[in-house]
C-alpha cells in the first residue's frame, strides 16, 4: 500500500505544518485502514487515509456515495460494526490519546465528550417516547455529569438557546418538532459536553433548502464559540464552499486531494477533482453533483495502481502500475496523483 | 384524550356486547330451528325426578319470556333486557343454581390465575425476545430464538400436559388438579392461600411457557427493526451505556405494539386458559364451562360466553385508554 | 424449471422456511403413506385389546376402547390437516376478497369492513365457537367443523390484506397502471396480487394454524366430531378418561407429538415466508 512513496509523505506533514502558520494540529490521521468482510473478499472502504485536522477549524470530506466517507467518521467514534473492522492507523489527538487504541469504555467515555457527532437523517434520530430535555439530561448524566433537576433544566435551557431553540422545546417530543427543530436540538445534545471534535455526516441533507443554510449557520457560530473541529461530510458542493475552510476529496476509499477550499474548488489538481467540480451545474458551483462518467468504483476487484485510472481521461500508461502518494503542490494542498510526482520521465506523456 | 373518542369507544363495546348477546340468542334458533334449552327442559320435565316442583317453574318462566307462542322479536326483547340486567337465569343442570352465581363463584379463580401468568408470560417473554434480537447480546440468548419459537407454537393446554406429567405425576412437586386440597378449609388463612397457590403453579407454567414463546417471537421481530433505528445509532455515537440504550431507547421502544398485541391476543390467552383449566380441573370459569358442556346446561354455556365476551371487551377498551400513556405519538385527538 | 428453481432459492435464503417445509411434507407423506402399512379399521373401537403400552405389535400402544393408537394417528392427521386446510382456505379466500376490494376500493366500504373486523377481532373466537358448536353438537363432522372455525377465520387476512393493499395503491405501479388505462380488477389481479403472494402464502399458513388450534381446542372440550378420530378428539377422550393419572401416557403424548410438529411446521413456514415478503427483518440474528 505504501511501497511507492513512503518517504516523501513524511516529509509532507512536516512540512505542512510549516505552512500553516498559527494553526496546530488537533488530530493526525495516519494511515487509516477500514475494511468489510464480504463474501466475495475484502473491501478497503478506507484505503490509507492520512490527515491533520488542525484546532478550530472547518474541514469538508467530499466525495461519490460510497467512496468511504461515513466510514470514516464512524471509525473515529470506533463505531464501525461486523463485517467492517478498522485494519490499521492510528489517529492521534493533541494530547496524545489514539482514538483508535482506546479500551471499550474509554471509546465510550470518548464520545461526546471529546468526539461528538451531528446524525444525517435527524427525523428519526431522537428516542420518540422521551422529552428533549430528557434526551439530553439523561446523555449526560450518562457521561458523569452531576447535579440536581433544576440545574439540568437550566443547562438544558441554555443549550436549546444556543442552537436558537426555545426553552419550552425541552418540554416537547421529537414528533412534535420539526425536522430542522430536530436537527437543532440534536446539535444541542452534540455540543452538551463541549466536544472538541463534531462530526457531521451530512447534517442537512433532509432538509429543505432555507433550514439548511440555517442550521450550518448555527453550526458554524457554535464552531465558534466552541473553538471546536468541525469535520463536515457534504454533497451539496455551494454548502461546503460557504462552510469549510479546507476540504478533503475521497474516492474509492482514498484521500485524493485536500486544499483550501478556494484552491480546491477553483483550482483542482486531480483529474477526478476536476471532473466533480465540472459536474456541477457551473453558476457559483452551487448544487449537488450527480457523479462523473464511467463505471463506479467496486471495492472488491479493485484496479492496480491509481484506483481513479479506468475512468481517468488523463490515465498513462503507468497509472495502472504505480500507486500514487501525496503529493505537496501549493501551501496546504496536496493532491495524489501520479501527474504531480516527481518522476518527469513518465508524467510528461499528459 | 378527549369526550368524543371516550364516547365512541364505550359505544363500540357496547355494541360488541349487543353482538354477543344477539348471537347467543339466534344462532341456536336458526340453524335447526328448534331450541335447545326448550329441549333440554324438555327433557329435564319429562324425566321427572328431585326437583320436579322447581323445573316446572323455570319451564313456566321460560314460556313466558321465549314461548314459541311469542313472537320471535319478543322473545329477542326479553332476552336483551334480562342480559342487561346481567340476568343469566338458572343453570339447567344445577337448578336452583343461578348462572351468574356459578360464574361468580369462578370468576376470582380464572381471573387470578390468568392475571398472574399473563403478566409473567408477558414480562419474560418480552424481555427474552428483545434480548435474542439485540445485536450486543452474547450469542446463546440469541441462539434461544428456535426453542423460543417451538414453545410458542404449541398451545398452552398441551404443554399442560407435559409439565403434569413431569412435575406433578413423576416428581410429585405439584397437586395433579384442583384449587386447593379437598380437606382444605377455603378460609382466608396463611395455610389456605400457601395452599392455593402450590395448587396454581402447574395451570400457570403451562400458560406462562407458551406466553414466553408467544411474546418472545412478536418482540424479536420488533426488536429486529428497533435496533437498526437512527436514534438508537446516535445513542450509541453519544456515548450512552449499553444497558441504557437496551432499555430506555430499545426495548422501550420496541414494546409499543406489544401492547397492542396484548390487547388483540386477549381473546386467545382466554381461549387457552379455559382448557388448561380443564385439565388441571382447576376451579375456574373453563370448568365451569366444561361441566356445563357435557351437561349440555345451554343456560351456563351462553353465560359464560357472554361474560367472557364482556370482559375482554372490558379489558380492551381500558387498554386503548391507557395507550397514549405509553405512547406520546397517540393522542387520540382526532379519531386516531 | 425456472420455477424450480426458484422454489430451491428460496429454501436456501431461508433455513426456516425449507424446515417448516420439510416437517409438513412428513405430516402429508405419513396421512397418505400411513394406510399403505398400517389397517385403518383398526382405528375403530374395540378392534384390539384396549390399554397396551407400546410395543411392536402396537408401536404407539391401544387406547381405553380398544383402538390401536398408530392407526389412529394415520386416520386422524389428515382429518386434522383437513380441517385446517379448508378453514384456512377459505378464511383466507374471503380475507383476499375482502381485503383487496375494501383496501382498493376505500370509502364509505372500506370504513364498514375495517370497523367491522377490528371489532370482532377483539372477541375471543374460540369463545363463540363453542356457542355455536354446543348446539349443533350432535351434527358435527369433520367437513361442518372445518365451516364453523372458518367462519371467524376470514379476520385477521382481511385486515391484512386490506393493509398491504392500502400500501401498495399508492406506489407508482399502481398509478402507472390507472394511467395506462388498466380497469380496477385488472390492477387488482396483474398488478396488486402478484406482489402479495409471499404476504398470501404467509396469510394462509397462518389461517391454517389457527384453524387446526381452534379445532383440536374445540374437540378437548368434547365438541369435535364424535365418530372420527381427529387428533383433538383423541386427545379428549385421554383427557376424559384420565389417561394422564392412570400413567397411559402414550395416549396424550403421541397426539400431542404429532400436533406439535403441525404446528412447529406451519410457524416456521409462516415465520420463513413472512422473512422473504420483508427483507427488512432478514438476517435478524
Ligand atoms: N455494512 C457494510 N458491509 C459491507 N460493506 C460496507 C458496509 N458499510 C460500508 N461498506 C463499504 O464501505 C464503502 C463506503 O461506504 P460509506 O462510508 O457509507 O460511503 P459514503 O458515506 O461515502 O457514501 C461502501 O462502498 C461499501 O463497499
Ligand atoms: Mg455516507
Amino acid at each position: 500500500m505504501s511501497g511507492v512513496n513512503t518517504g516523501s509523505r513524511g516529509a509532507i506533514s512536516a512540512e505542512d505544518l510549516s505552512m500553516s502558520e498559527t494553526r496546530e494540529v488537533m488530530l493526525d490521521i495516519q494511515g487509516l485502514e477500514v475494511h468489510f468482510e464480504t463474501r466475495r473478499g475484502i473491501a478497503r472502504a478506507v484505503n490509507d487515509v492520512d490527515l491533520q485536522l488542525y484546532k478550530g477549524e472547518r474541514f469538508g470530506l467530499v466525495g461519490e456515495s460510497g467512496s468511504g466517507k461515513t466510514t470514516m467518521i464512524l471509525a473515529l467514534l470506533r463505531m464501525i460494526k461486523t463485517p467492517g473492522f478498522i485494519a490499521g492507523g492510528r489517529a492521534v489527538f493533541d494530547d496524545g490519546t489514539d482514538l483508535l487504541r482506546l479500551s471499550p469504555e474509554e471509546v465510550r467515555e470518548n464520545r461526546l465528550r471529546r468526539v461528538a457527532m451531528v446524525p444525517q437523517g435527524a427525523m428519526n434520530s431522537l428516542n420518540p417516547v422521551m422529552r428533549i430535555g430528557q434526551q439530553i439530561t439523561l446523555t449526560m448524566r450518562e457521561h458523569g455529569e452531576e447535579g440536581t433537576k433544576v440545574e439540568f433544566q437550566d443547562r438544558v435551557a441554555q443549550l436549546l438557546d444556543q442552537v436558537g431553540l426555545k426553552p419550552e422545546v425541552a418540554q416537547l417530543y421529537p414528533h412534535e418538532l420539526s425536522g430542522g427543530m430536530k436537527q437543532r436540538a440534536c446539535i444541542a445534545q452534540a455540543i452538551s459536553l463541549s466536544p472538541r471534535l463534531i462530526l457531521a455526516d451530512e447534517p442537512t441533507s433532509a432538509l429543505d433548502v432555507v433550514v439548511q443554510r440555517q442550521i450550518m449557520q448555527t453550526l458554524r457560530q457554535l464552531q465558534l464559540q466552541l473553538d471546536a473541529t468541525v469535520l463536515l461530510v457534504g454533497h451539496d458542493m455551494g454548502l461546503m464552499a460557504q462552510f469549510a475552510e479546507r476540504v478533503g476529496i475521497m474516492y474509492g476509499g482514498k484521500l485524493v486531494e485536500v486544499g483550501a477550499v478556494a484552491d480546491v474548488f477553483r483550482n483542482p489538481q486531480h483529474p477526478y477533482t476536476q471532473l466533480l467540480i465540472s459536474s456541477i451545474p457551473s453558476f457559483e458551483r452551487r448544487g449537488t453533483f450527480k457523479g462523473i462518467p464511467g463505471v463506479g468504483l467496486s471495492l472488491l476487484d479493485s484496479p492496480t495502481g491509481c484506483l481513479f485510472h479506468p475512468r481517468c481521461p488523463q490515465a498513462m500508461e503507468r497509472c495502472s502500475r504505480d500507486e500514487p502518494g501525496l503529493t505537496q503542490l501549493g501551501p496546504g494542498q496536496h493532491v495524489s496523483c501520479l501527474l504531480y510526482e516527481k518522476d518527469e520521465s513518465h508524467a510528461t506523456s499528459a | 384524550m378527549n369526550w368524543n373518542y371516550i364516547v365512541r369507544r364505550v359505544s363500540l363495546f357496547l355494541v360488541v356486547v349487543w353482538a354477543a348477546a344477539s348471537v347467543n340468542f339466534f344462532v341456536p334458533r336458526l340453524g335447526t330451528g328448534r331450541d335447545p334449552i326448550r329441549e333440554k327442559l324438555g327433557q329435564l320435565a319429562a324425566s321427572g325426578g328431585l326437583r320436579q316442583d322447581g323445573i316446572e317453574a323455570m319451564v313456566k318462566a321460560y314460556q313466558a319470556k321465549f314461548g314459541l307462542d311469542r313472537p320471535l322479536y319478543e322473545q329477542y326483547w326479553n332476552f336483551l333486557a334480562d342480559t342487561v340486567r346481567l340476568d343469566l337465569g338458572y343453570s339447567l343442570a344445577n337448578y336452583p343454581a343461578r348462572v351468574g352465581d356459578l360464574i361468580g363463584n369462578a370468576m376470582p379463580w380464572t381471573i387470578g390465575l390468568m392475571v398472574i401468568s399473563v403478566l409473567i408470560g408477558f414480562a419474560i417473554g418480552t424481555l427474552m425476545g428483545a434480548l435474542s434480537a439485540w445485536p450486543g447480546s452474547p450469542r446463546w440468548v440469541r441462539g434461544m430464538a428456535v426453542p423460543l419459537m417451538t414453545m410458542s407454537a404449541i398451545p398452552p393446554y398441551l404443554l399442560g400436559l407435559i409439565v403434569l406429567y413431569i412435575l406433578g405425576l413423576k416428581l410429585k412437586l405439584f397437586p395433579l388438579s384442583g384449587g386447593y386440597s379437598p380437606g382444605m378449609l377455603a378460609i382466608a388463612s396463611v395455610d389456605y392461600y400457601i395452599d392455593v397457590v402450590h395448587h396454581s403453579i402447574l395451570p400457570a407454567l403451562a400458560i406462562v411457557l407458551q406466553a414466553v414463546g408467544f411474546w418472545a417471537l412478536g418482540m424479536r421481530g420488533m426488536m429486529v427493526t428497533t435496533s437498526g433505528e437512527d436514534y438508537i445509532a446516535l445513542a450509541e455515537a453519544n456515548g450512552l451505556r449499553n444497558r441504557t440504550i437496551f432499555l430506555r431507547f430499545g426495548l422501550r421502544n420496541a414494546m409499543l405494539p406489544q401492547f397492542t398485541a396484548l390487547g388483540l391476543s386477549l381473546a386467545n390467552v382466554v381461549a387457552g386458559q379455559v382448557i388448561v383449566e380443564v385439565i388441571f380441573a382447576y376451579p375456574g370459569i373453563g370448568t365451569v364451562l366444561f361441566q356445563a358442556i357435557q351437561a349440555s346446561d345451554y343456560t351456563v354455556i351462553n353465560g359464560v360466553v357472554l361474560i367472557l365476551i364482556m370482559a375482554i371487551g372490558l379489558v380492551t377498551m381500558i387498554m386503548d385508554f391507557l395507550y397514549p400513556l405509553l405512547d406520546p405519538r397517540i393522542s387520540h385527538r382526532s379519531g386516531t | 424449471m425456472r420455477r424450480f428453481d426458484q422454489v430451491v432459492y428460496y429454501l436456501r435464503e431461508s433455513p426456516m422456511l425449507g424446515a417448516g417445509t420439510l416437517l409438513i411434507l412428513f405430516i402429508v407423506l405419513f396421512g397418505t403413506l400411513g394406510p399403505v402399512f398400517v389397517d385403518t379399521d383398526m382405528a375403530q373401537p374395540l378392534s384390539t385389546t384396549p390399554r397396551m403400552a407400546p410395543s411392536w405389535e402396537h408401536p404407539f400402544g391401544t387406547d381405553d376402547a380398544g383402538r390401536d393408537l398408530l392407526a389412529v394417528m394415520v386416520v386422524g392427521v389428515p382429518l386434522t390437516m383437513r380441517v385446517g386446510l379448508l378453514a384456512g382456505a377459505v378464511g383466507l379466500g374471503f380475507g383476499i376478497f375482502l381485503g383487496f376490494t375494501s383496501g382498493y376500493l376505500g370509502g364509505t366500504f372500506d370504513t364498514v369492513v375495517r370497523g367491522f373486523v377490528d371489532t370482532l377481532l377483539t372477541v375471543p373466537g374460540l369463545v363463540v365457537l363453542i356457542s355455536i358448536a354446543s348446539t349443533i353438537r350432535e351434527e358435527i363432522s369433520v367437513n361442518i367443523m372445518a365451516m364453523v372455525v372458518a367462519s371467524l377465520a376470514w379476520m385477521w387476512p382481511t385486515r391484512v390484506i386490506r393493509a398491504q393493499v392500502l400500501t401498495m395503491r399508492e406506489r407508482a405501479y399502481v398509478q402507472m397502471a390507472k394511467l395506462n388505462g388498466m380497469s380496477d380488477t385488472e390492477i387488482i389481479w396483474k398488478e396488486l396480487f402478484p406482489n402479495l403472494l409471499p404476504y398470501l402464502a404467509a396469510l394462509f399458513a397462518n389461517a391454517v394454524n389457527w384453524a387446526i388450534l381452534s379445532s383440536i381446542g374445540l374437540e378437548a372440550l368434547g365438541l369435535g366430531p364424535q365418530n372420527d378420530p381427529t387428533i383433538g378428539m383423541t386427545i379428549y377422550w385421554a383427557i376424559t378418561f384420565s389417561a394422564l393419572i392412570r400413567g397411559m401416557w402414550w395416549w396424550w403424548a403421541i397426539p400431542i407429538f404429532f400436533i406439535g410438529l403441525v404446528f412447529v411446521g406451519l410457524l416456521l413456514i409462516s415465520a420463513g415466508l413472512d422473512e422473504l415478503a420483508n427483507p427488512k427483518q432478514r438476517k435478524a440474528v
